[in-house]
């Protein structure tokens, strides 16, 4: 061996955790896999998450409601905890906390999800793709655009038919992409015949390149409704310009309460009811969800009976993003003008109004009969148990909404379980932590593996050498 | 910096843990002579890695003309193990993994009367058998699948007391597009660097297939500028039938060198072994 001092390139990470002392590149981990150099940083890469122990801002609020009267949440996750599958053995960890003079008992395990889905709610009015149109990453199918919400385009990802159920390239990317975004990582997709969208739980939708700033603050119509009494001294005329509904103030009911002169500005479109228009444009990346980006286009006719010189007229879309001002001219032609100060106040609160718009991401899942059998002999009474709110199921410390019907279905909000929650196996399927938590009476009474029951401090202890240094 | 742990795992089996050493041992007989078995690996255990890596330069230099001398005992195994080999590119760490399960074993078994036991360290595993006893080594073809290619009876009469595995996929690097050359041999030193060997054997030339310098990756990894696989497309059937007939060319000759016993080499889901009766097995739809 020679004599020269290495030089450290940059971008090494020098991993103090054992003699090894493995130099790790960034982006990769070390011999041992469990510490990683993550952008610069020496990071523990298998935690198993002890609420003691994780960083503040990845901690989930474990009691809900009165101490004492509701099931507390687990006092430890499922994450790093390991599990067998199919689950013929006790689940990894069945933990005896007392609560409330309670004997509970929490069932820590992380289940192998075969049957779950991810959806994504993307608060943006742009048009990102027809209904039920597929949605692909990497060239496959993953999923498809499903029943639009308030501000908002849902899409429903995953599940088993792409999981498993077509190709096996279609399963490994629909569980890649799931993985990504369940694990708050950004996913790219293509939306066939619509947009191309960057989605990340807890950000912003970029759609065709484009950040997503804020989410409408209600269809046209209802920004009337809101504002009305504010705009009424401003303008003599507001339309608010909306893929949905497109509002037209002084034929709206909101302006007609406050005696507002009918200013004969006809819009493009299907009148629903007085002020209020269907389908004046098709969607787009334009103005309030619309493909306008002249809003003087959505003007069918202007009634020279009706309309006067001078008449003001404010043009805005539903975020407030976009708004322009005219004055109508001796020969009723709207000309631009400069917006008064007052005016742009008024647009600057719409903008206010509007939520910023973010992406959602919710870990659809069903715990199947063999992660059940890992907590108890009789799976069914594990269900049963949930039904009857005596168990409370939680996701990585997270709480979970539990599908009324049959079997253990429950959606969880990926952003509030710690990061890096999920992994997977190569079947495809989603591994994703889960604890069950119920009083120890009622533990025994379901079947459970009362045997296997260890206090907290054992399991800290058994685990000691997962602890996050 | 962290020491050695050790911990029961639910089920009984005892894990040890040091750096990047991970084993589960399993050891069966009488109660008290289990427990007194594992009292000892664990002992040995303590003064394992740090031994171990103060020998990390030699031991990461490729082996030539001379024989390697080092002062700790795992070093040594690692030594014997890869000198038969030094006719190729080898470096004492391609038999860490098996060397450290060994010595491991060894100390457990001093003095106690068991009837099996074994040291898993990470797929590379040092046995012991009884007369009489017998272990099932299940191979897996598939890794996507949860299905075994075969199984390995090891009989107490057979020569094996050690079964390694080598691939491009796993924790350590190959030169080769193999995804899992599993072997049997005399010890698990011995296995995990015939593995090596035959995994590094196991190649195909397709464009698809994308190789970089291992130091780009690990700037300590004793392969050096070396190119190490990091990815393999699908490759076309007939590409994957000659790495699998050169990899089993290579193991060949390692048997007749009586290095190793048997062999079982997997790509992309193709299986050819050397010693091993492939028996198919049928398994439960994984759901």
């Amino acid at each position: 061996m020679n004599a020269v001092p290495e030089i450290e390139e940059p971008g090494i990470v020098r991993c103090d955790a054992c003699p090894v002392v493995c130099r790790i590149r960034e982006g990769r981990a070390g011999a041992c896999d469990r510490y990683a150099n993550v952008a610069g940083v020496l990071t523990r890469v298998d935690p198993l998450v002890i609420a003691g122990q994780a960083a503040p801002e990845t901690l989930v609020p474990f009691l809900h409601g009165d101490e004492g009267s509701a099931l507390p949440a687990p006092s430890i996750t499922g994450i790093g905890s390991g599990t067998t599958y199919p689950d013929y053995k006790p689940a990894p960890f069945i933990v005896a906390s007392k609560h409330a003079g309670i004997d509970m008992i929490t069932v820590v395990t992380e289940g192998i999800f075969s049957y779950c889905g991810v959806k994504v709610k993307i608060d943006t009015d742009r048009f990102l793709g027809p209904e039920q149109a597929a949605v692909l990453a990497n060239g496959e199918k993953v999923g498809h655009v499903t029943t639009a919400e308030y501000g908002s385009q849902m899409l429903s990802l995953g599940g088993v038919n792409h999981l498993t159920g077509g190709s096996k390239k279609e399963g490994n990317v629909t569980c890649d992409t799931m993985l990504a975004l369940c694990n708050k990582l950004p996913a790219e997709l293509v939306v066939e015949g619509g947009a191309t969208i960057v989605v990340q739980a807890g950000k912003a939708p970029v759609v065709n390149g484009v950040r997503e700033q804020r989410m409408r603050v209600g269809c046209g119509s209802a920004a009337i409704g809101m504002f009305a009494p504010q705009w009424r001294h401003l303008a003599d005329e507001v339309i608010v310009i909306d893929d949905h509904i497109t509002g037209v103030l002084s034929e709206h009911q909101g302006g007609k309460y406050l005696d507002m002169k009918p200013a004969g500005i006809r819009v493009r479109g299907r009148r629903s009811t007085p002020g209020r228009y269907f389908q004046v444009a098709g969607h787009g990346g334009g103005w309030g969800g619309t493909d306008v980006t002249d809003p003087l286009e959505i003007i069918e006719k202007i009634d020279p009976k009706t309309a006067w010189p001078g008449l003001r007229l404010l043009m805005v879309s539903t975020t407030g993003e976009d708004a322009a001002y005219f004055v109508l001219d001796g020969a009723l032609k709207p000309q631009p003008v400069e917006m008064p100060a007052a005016v742009r106040a008024a647009v600057a609160r719409v903008e206010e109004n509007c939520e910023p718009s973010l992406c959602t991401v919710l870990f659809n899942a069903g715990a199947g009969g063999s992660l059940r059998a890992g907590v108890t002999e009789n799976p069914v009474r594990l269900t049963l148990s949930v039904k009857d709110a005596l168990t409370r199921v939680t996701c990585g410390g997270a709480p979970v909404y539990v599908w009324p019907g049959g079997g253990i279905t429950f959606m969880v909000d990926v952003s509030a379980m710690p990061d890096n929650s999920f992994g997977y196996v190569p079947t495809p399927a989603l591994v994703a932590p889960i604890e069950f938590t119920m009083r120890r009476e009622h533990y025994e009474r379901l079947g459970g593996h009362v045997a296997e029951a260890v206090t907290l401090e054992q399991v800290l202890e058994r685990t000691a050498h997962r602890r996050l240094g | 910096m962290t020491g050695p742990v050790g911990a029961f795992l639910p089920d009984g089996r005892l894990h040890l843990q040091h750096g990047p050493i991970d084993l589960v041992i399993e050891a069966f007989g009488s109660p008290g002579e289990v427990r007194a078995a594992y009292a000892q690996a664990a002992a040995r255990f303590d003064t394992i890695l740090t031994p171990l890596a103060a020998d990390l330069a030699g031991l990461r230099t490729p082996i030539g003309d001379t024989y390697p001398l080092f002062a700790g005992p795992v070093a040594r195994r690692m030594a014997s193990a890869v000198w038969p080999h030094r006719s190729r590119f080898i470096t004492p760490m391609a038999a860490v993994a098996g060397a450290v399960a060994d010595e491991v074993l060894a100390a457990m078994l001093a003095g106690r009367l068991l009837d099996r036991a074994y040291v898993n360290n990470g797929g590379d595993i040092a046995l012991h058998l009884a007369p009489g006893q017998r272990f099932n080594a299940g191979i897996v073809a598939d890794p996507h699948q949860a299905a075994l290619a075969a199984v390995a009876d090891v009989d107490a009469a057979d020569p094996v007391r050690g079964i390694a595995t080598s691939g491009w996929g796993g924790r350590s690097f190959s030169l080769g597009i193999a995804d899992a050359v599993t072997v049997l041999a005399a010890d698990a030193a011995t296995a995990d660097a015939a593995a090596t060997i035959i995994a590094n054997a196991v190649d195909a030339d397709h464009p698809g297939i994308r190789r970089a310098p291992a130091r780009n990756l690990q700037p300590d990894s004793d392969l050096g500028e070396r190119l190490v696989t990091v990815h393999v497309p699908q490759l076309p059937v007939d590409l994957l039938d000659r790495a699998l007939k050169a990899g089993i060319a290579v193991a060949d000759g390692l048997r007749r060198q009586g290095l190793i016993f048997a062999a079982g080499l997997v790509a992309q889901g193709r299986f050819r072994s050397l010693g091993i009766p492939a028996r198919p097995l049928v398994q439960g739809e994984v759901a």
